[in-house]
């Protein structure tokens, strides 16, 4: 029969086997989430297709080959796979274990890494405004300003994002909403990892190839 | 710091020439005039607005019952008003544009290249944004959760948030009529027009920021139907068992979720070349305007079937309501529809066919948008089968869906003509395509919008609208069209350029008359809205229709009382089949009490999502102004409210049991006591939302 159920539990939902524990608004928050992720892929692709476009439109300023510097860039990739990882962990913990000890920890390990990814991505902007290569200069410095800008952005609110749930689990504890706001917020870590993976092979290593 | 500094901290680039009523003390021209009048009704109508809303005291319940409701109902009923307070403005301007043209022969007109340029633009954008996406997102707001069987929409905040976004933007519309301009880039705002080095003014920035709010406003729109829709059906309703309404709603949900992001990027691409000095769509350094071209119509086209979907949906309840039939070849609709949203992201470039790409490309985008013709010809058909030894019943809906029947097919034709590249050569940005696309957007979005306003409202209100000035106004939205916009075809066909102001020939005075008169007739059809709401709600207390199914029709929205308790449903139905309402009332199976009346729980109140969306408009005007300390504390009051949002707990609140049993059980006893109508008085009073049924 089509109907309410276990059927229509979606298989995002992180959480103990317990039914009890879930409550129908879980299926719409966690799934609703989703499609704002379809929505913002949906932005980046874009961007993605507006660099592709303007590699051409450097009119004479610093292209890919002067301001991409790889060594920092592959770091930055590092730091943001081993902070999906953390993730992860936190995900098995807010599933497998009932205290928040080992969630907090791998909490901050994730934070940790996502700051240290804007601190470098901070350094590597700063290099390249040094070298005169703004986003005002050219077509070209604009696109990939503003592109992985966006993903920069992207991951600082994440980062306040984690802030905040840190902030819940340490005030108001493991409640419900918390339970699944940490999955959402997995979602979106995740999702910006995939992100960055593109801007990397797209951006940086095709930029280095030429 | 020095005293000019102070001010340009404080208030940015705003001085008093950015006042009309200033502009016009110094030049007092027509066109001045026209602009001072416009702002001072603006400014008197919030100010009376505000009078009668103190003198009444009514502020306390316009906010604790209005504002802050999280009642999709009440958020539906929102975007109507939204939306019919912004048709008004924007018909004022088509019918000042229509008379500029009629009286600007070899003459300068009433008003300036300027004022008329901006008068296209708001005109443009209103309608689209401001008029029809609310109408529309307040109509499935209202209607889709009560049709599948849900008590509130998957995400009752994102909902407030969404209205009072969109809401914003339309005052930032607003505010731009009292304080600078708006812009003269019309509603697609191309650049590099709208580029600072040909445009510094505010107008494009007014332009931005009020599109912006609606998009966002928009997807999260999209991503709170589309959810309702996967997740909150009633146990029971499979998808080929929902109302057609809601399948379009589904579509149009999913065309905003993947279609609204372009125009997002679009503006915000042309927000950071204008502040930040980029070079996306410059001429020059790189710059590519072709690349704001695709992400805009990657946006419109799919945005022309928002628009029409939902009507599309409108027109199939209505047109199967008044046959008393089953909708005929409900599978094909379904597929039709989701064919259509599938195609709209196929065919963009039909709206830049001569800006330069090869006759291949062009051939092909051309023969995948005349391949849409196809399934709307479809629904078509199967509208013409549903009436087909029906009993028609011609209320007010059901003659809008006729009329629309025909003029749509109409607005086809001359579609396919536009679809075929060599014949847009000639005909692209002259009157041709205004008439073309308004063909569509009135006889096919608006007729489609006004058919479930007057469907749809003895549901929300409790009381029929008056028939007779329904049907006047039918009249002269119908006549009121076909004398605006058929002589606009053959004004575009001899080669009449859009978005003129002043006109050098002759000949084409007569048309322009006879467009004029249509302008008006259109406008006496707006007025007869209004004036059949007014009777409506003055004889009220004779066109009851309590117990809420006056037209005999079929879907759930009818099952409960009208107007519904704001629990929508005591206990969420079961569905057995298609229409589920019509054969549960056939097999006894209606007005009957629960079982077990038990606490209903329903999302609670709450300021934030009016806070949000109000601090993103103050933020917007910021923004136009460059007062950067406004934009960013507005900024800041709105990430401190979503954070804030996120510590509340406590919301939800309890109806309790006893309360929702004799809300019920009163209903019950008015459907106990109603004499059933039958289908030839059900427009007299004696209608009380009981039909009477055969079988
Ligand atoms: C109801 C009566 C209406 C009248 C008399 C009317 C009249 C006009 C006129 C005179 C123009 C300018 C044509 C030109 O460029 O020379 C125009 C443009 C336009 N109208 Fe309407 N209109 C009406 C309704 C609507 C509706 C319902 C919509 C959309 C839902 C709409 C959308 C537009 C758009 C998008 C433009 C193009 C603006 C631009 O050039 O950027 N109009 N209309
Ligand atoms: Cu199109």
């Amino acid at each position: 029969m089509d109907g309410l159920g276990m059927r229509r539990r979606h298989p995002g939902l992180n959480l103990p086997d317990d039914p009890d524990h879930i409550r129908e608004q879980d299926e719409n928050d966690v799934f609703g989430f989703w499609i704002f992720l379809m929505s913002d892929a949906v932005l980046f692709a874009l961007l993605f297709a507006i660099y592709g476009t303007m590699l051409r439109g450097t009119a004479g300023a610093p292209g890919p080959a002067q301001i991409f510097k790889i060594g920092p860039a592959f770091i930055e990739t590092m730091l943001l796979l081993s902070s999906t990882f953390t993730f992860g962990m936190a995900s098995i913990a807010l599933k497998r274990d009932a205290r928040n000890k080992r969630l907090v920890f791998w909490l901050v390990a994730t934070l940790l890494l996502g700051l240290g990814f804007l601190g470098m991505e901070i350094n590597d902007f700063a290099g390249m405004v040094a070298q005169h290569a703004t986003p005002e200069r050219s077509g070209f410095l604009s696109a990939f300003f503003v592109l992985v800008g966006m993903h920069g952005l992207h991951v600082s609110i994440g980062s306040l994002w984690m802030v905040v749930m840190l902030v819940q689990l340490a005030t108001i504890g493991r409640d419900h909403k918390v339970e699944i706001n940490l999955i959402r917020l997995s979602l979106f870590w995740h999702f910006l990892d995939i992100v960055w993976i593109a801007i990397f092979s797209v951006v940086y290593l095709q930029g280095l190839l030429r | 710091m020095t005293e000019p500094g102070i001010w340009h901290f404080l208030l940015g680039n705003l001085s008093w020439h950015a006042l009309p009523f200033v502009r016009a003390w110094r030049d007092p021209s027509v066109s001045e005039v026209i602009g001072a009048a416009a702002a001072a009704i603006v400014v008197l109508g919030a100010v009376a607005l505000f009078v009668v809303i103190t003198r009444f005291g009514k502020w306390r319940y316009l906010w604790s019952e209005w504002v802050i409701s999280l009642d999709h109902k009440k958020i539906g009923i929102m975007y109507i008003i939204l939306a019919g307070i912004m048709l008004t403005r924007a018909l004022i301007e088509a019918v000042l544009m229509r008379t500029q043209q009629a009286v600007a022969i070899n003459a300068s007109g009433v008003v300036g290249p300027n004022h008329f340029a901006q008068l296209f633009s708001t005109h443009g954008t209103i309608m689209i944004f401001f008029m029809a996406m609310p109408f529309l997102t307040g109509l499935i707001n209202y209607v889709m959760p009560l049709q599948i069987g849900a008590r509130d929409m998957a995400f009752p905040y994102l909902n407030s948030v969404g209205l009072w976004l969109t809401v914003s933007g339309a005052l930032l519309m607003m505010v731009s009529l009292v304080v600078g301009q708006f812009s003269t880039g019309g509603w697609s705002g191309y650049p590099p027009f709208t580029e600072l080095s040909f445009n510094p003014g505010p107008g494009p920035d007014y332009w931005i920021w009020a599109v912006t709010l609606s998009s966002i406003g928009s997807t999260t729109v999209g991503i709170n139907i589309a959810c309702t829709l996967y997740k909150m059906r009633a146990p029971g309703m499979a998808w080929m068992r929902m109302p057609l309404f809601c399948w379009t709603a589904l579509c149009t949900a999913i065309l905003m979720i993947f279609a609204m992001p372009p125009l997002t990027v679009a503006t915000l691409l042309l927000a950071a070349d204008r502040y930040a000095g980029m070079h996306f769509f410059t001429v020059g350094h790189g710059g590519n305007m072709m690349n704001y071209v695709n992400l805009f119509w990657l946006f419109g086209h799919p945005e022309v079937y928002i628009l029409i979907l939902p009507a599309f949906g409108v027109y199939s309840e209505v047109i199967s309501a008044f046959s008393s039939k089953e909708l005929y070849g409900y599978t094909s609709l379904v597929v039709a529809t989701a064919a259509i949203a599938v195609l709209s992201f196929t065919v963009w470039l039909h709206h830049f066919f001569t800006m330069g790409q090869s006759a291949d490309i062009n051939a092909f985008f051309g023969i995948a948008t005349m391949t849409i013709g196809v399934p709307t010809g479809v629904k078509i058909y199967d509208w013409i089968w549903t009436m087909f030894r029906g009993r028609v019943r011609f209320t007010p809906p059901m003659l809008l869906s006729i009329a629309f029947m025909m003029t749509f097919v109409l607005g086809g034709f001359t579609g396919i003509i536009l679809a075929t590249p060599p014949l847009d050569f000639m005909f692209h940005n002259t009157l041709f395509l205004v008439a073309h696309f308004h063909n569509m957007l009135i006889g096919g979005l608006l007729y489609g919008l006004l058919a479930g306003y007057m469907y749809w409202f003895p549901k929300a209100f409790g009381f029929r609208l008056n028939e007779a000035w329904g049907r006047i106004s039918v009249c002269c939205w119908v006549g009121g069209f076909y004398l605006a916009f058929m002589p606009l075809y053959v004004l575009g066909a001899a080669g009449l350029a859009r978005r003129t102001q002043e006109i050098f020939d002759p000949a084409f005075r007569p048309w322009l008359i006879v467009a004029l008169c249509g302008a008006l007739v259109l406008f006496a059809a707006l007025i007869s809205l209004f004036v059949q709401l007014y009777v409506s709600i003055r004889d009220r207390d004779h066109n009851r229709v309590p117990v809420g199914d006056p037209w005999d029709a079929r879907g759930l929205e009818w099952s409960i009382a009208a107007p519904p308790p704001e629990w929508n449903f005591v206990t969420i139905p079961h569905v057995g089949n298609r229409d589920a309402f019509y054969w549960r009332k056939r097999n006894q199976g209606a007005y009957r009490p629960a079982d077990h009346y038990r606490d209903i729980e329903l999302p609670k109140d709450t300021a934030c999502g009016v806070i949000i969306g109000l601090a993103a408009g103050v933020c917007g005007f910021g923004l136009v102004w460059h007062i950067w300390w406004m934009a960013v504390l507005c900024l800041a009051v709105i990430v401190a409210t979503v954070i804030l949002r996120a510590f509340e707990r406590d919301v939800t609140r309890i109806i309790p049991a006893a309360r929702v049993e004799a809300v019920d059980r009163q209903w019950l006893a008015q459907a106990e006591a109603a004499q059933p109508t039958p289908r030839e008085r059900e427009q007299s009073a004696e209608n009380q939302g009981l039909a009477q049924w055969m079988a």
